[in-house]
């Protein structure tokens, strides 16, 4: 029983890393291959490591809780690092396609 | 039946790596490059983590954590360098 | 909203309570000496760090802030399922768009929280506060600030704008009384 939560834990961790990964290849600009990610790789990770941490806990004396650790680091710095890299972008004036919307809302910065 | 799905989802960080690695050679701008490379790091994560689950040991959560900090490090190191074109002011 | 605490040995509670739990997590173990030693580390660190420390706003309501929490990790999950279809849909229905939410908020410990929930809950990521500052750490200039954020796909603007608005900001106005 516990062997079938901890492998759909593991399996959708690895879906939507694999998703996240697509999302990076397939968009057609910066700014959209951006959301896959910082968004679905890190549910994605987050999933694997309670499956890690309930497969540790089942299989050792006593539960293991410090992969709780890095999930929360991950998620704690997943927005910073993606707000880093839209600055940059924004500071080096990619291209975003053509159909995006309120492109005017971008201000110069120095 | 969990050596089984641990091998499986191997197989799709195994790909996920490898689109993240075309990304880095193709992606047109530097900024592209710098997100194929973080989102490397953290799938490299999942790859340790998933190894020291086939092993049985929990030896590499340490290697998985600090792997983790160093990542986010440097991406933001990268970033403020295309930002100010200079990591120390 | 409320710099000071009312301790003068807890200068920063919040932070005290993440370094005992990191301790505990790090060591993996709840044992009798590793509790203690958590202790002191979570009141020592923050004791020799905060005078180094720019003072940041104090959560006052701890039990909304928790609420809030769940409110957002439950958010992260169903809105992370909606990425995963439009990302694996097909990219020409895809609408992308940059759009300006005027914010409330003034002091930059509540702007950086909304900014990593926005990032992190539905198809938006935040990408720049105006007016473009240094630091934004004085609360008496009255300037109205914008979050740029840019949405994947995006629909109706002005339904996002008071989505944020009423579900992430209200909250976080309430939690730090500014």
């Amino acid at each position: 029983m516990i062997e079938l939560i901890i492998s759909i834990l593991l399996l959708i961790g690895g879906a939507f890393v694999l998703v996240g990964s697509i999302g990076l290849v397939k968009m057609p600009d910066f700014f959209m291959r951006l959301h896959g990610p910082t968004k679905a790789t890190t549910l994605g990770m987050a999933s694997l490591l309670i499956a890690a941490m309930i497969f540790f806990s089942t299989k050792q004396a006593g539960v293991s809780v410090n992969e709780i650790l890095i999930s929360l680091f991950l998620l704690l710095t997943a927005p910073i690092s993606g707000y880093m890299m839209i600055k940059s972008a924004i500071h080096h004036k990619l291209d975003s396609i053509e159909r995006t919307k309120g492109t005017e809302n971008i201000e110069d910065d120095v | 039946m969990l050596e089984n799905v641990i091998l499986i989802v191997y197989a799709m960080i195994g790909v996920s790596l490898l689109l993240n690695l075309w990304r880095l050679l193709v992606g047109p701008s530097i900024p592209d490059r710098i997100l194929a490379l973080d989102t490397m790091y953290i799938n490299s994560i999942a790859l340790i983590i998933l190894y020291g689950m086939s092993m049985g040991t929990t030896l590499y959560f340490e290697a998985a954590l600090l792997i983790a900090m160093l990542g986010f490090v440097s991406t933001v190191a990268v970033c403020k360098y295309l930002l100010r074109g200079d990591i120390i002011e | 909203m409320r710099l000071e605490t009312r301790f003068k040995w807890l200068p920063a509670p919040f932070l005290s309570l993440l370094l005992f739990f990191v301790w505990l997590l790090l060591n993996n173990s709840a044992s009798a000496g590793h509790i203690v030693l958590a202790i002191v580390l979570a009141i020592g660190i923050p004791l020799v760090t905060s005078p180094f420390a720019t003072k940041q706003p104090l959560i006052i309501k701890p039990g909304l802030a928790f609420r809030h929490l769940m409110l957002v990790l439950y958010d992260i999950i169903t809105a992370n399922v909606q990425v995963a279809v439009l990302i694996l849909g097909p990219n020409k229905k895809l609408t992308p768009g940059f759009v300006k939410v005027p914010l409330d908020l003034t002091h930059s410990m509540p702007i950086t929280i909304l900014a990593s929930t926005v990032s992190l809950t539905p198809g938006t990521v935040s990408a720049e506060v105006y007016p473009l500052r240094e630091c934004i750490i004085e609360d008496n200039d009255l300037e109205q600030r914008f979050l740029l954020i840019h949405v994947l796909d995006l629909k109706d603007e002005q339904a996002l704008i008071n989505t944020i608005k009423q579900r992430y900001e209200a909250p976080l106005k309430e939690i730090f009384q500014c």
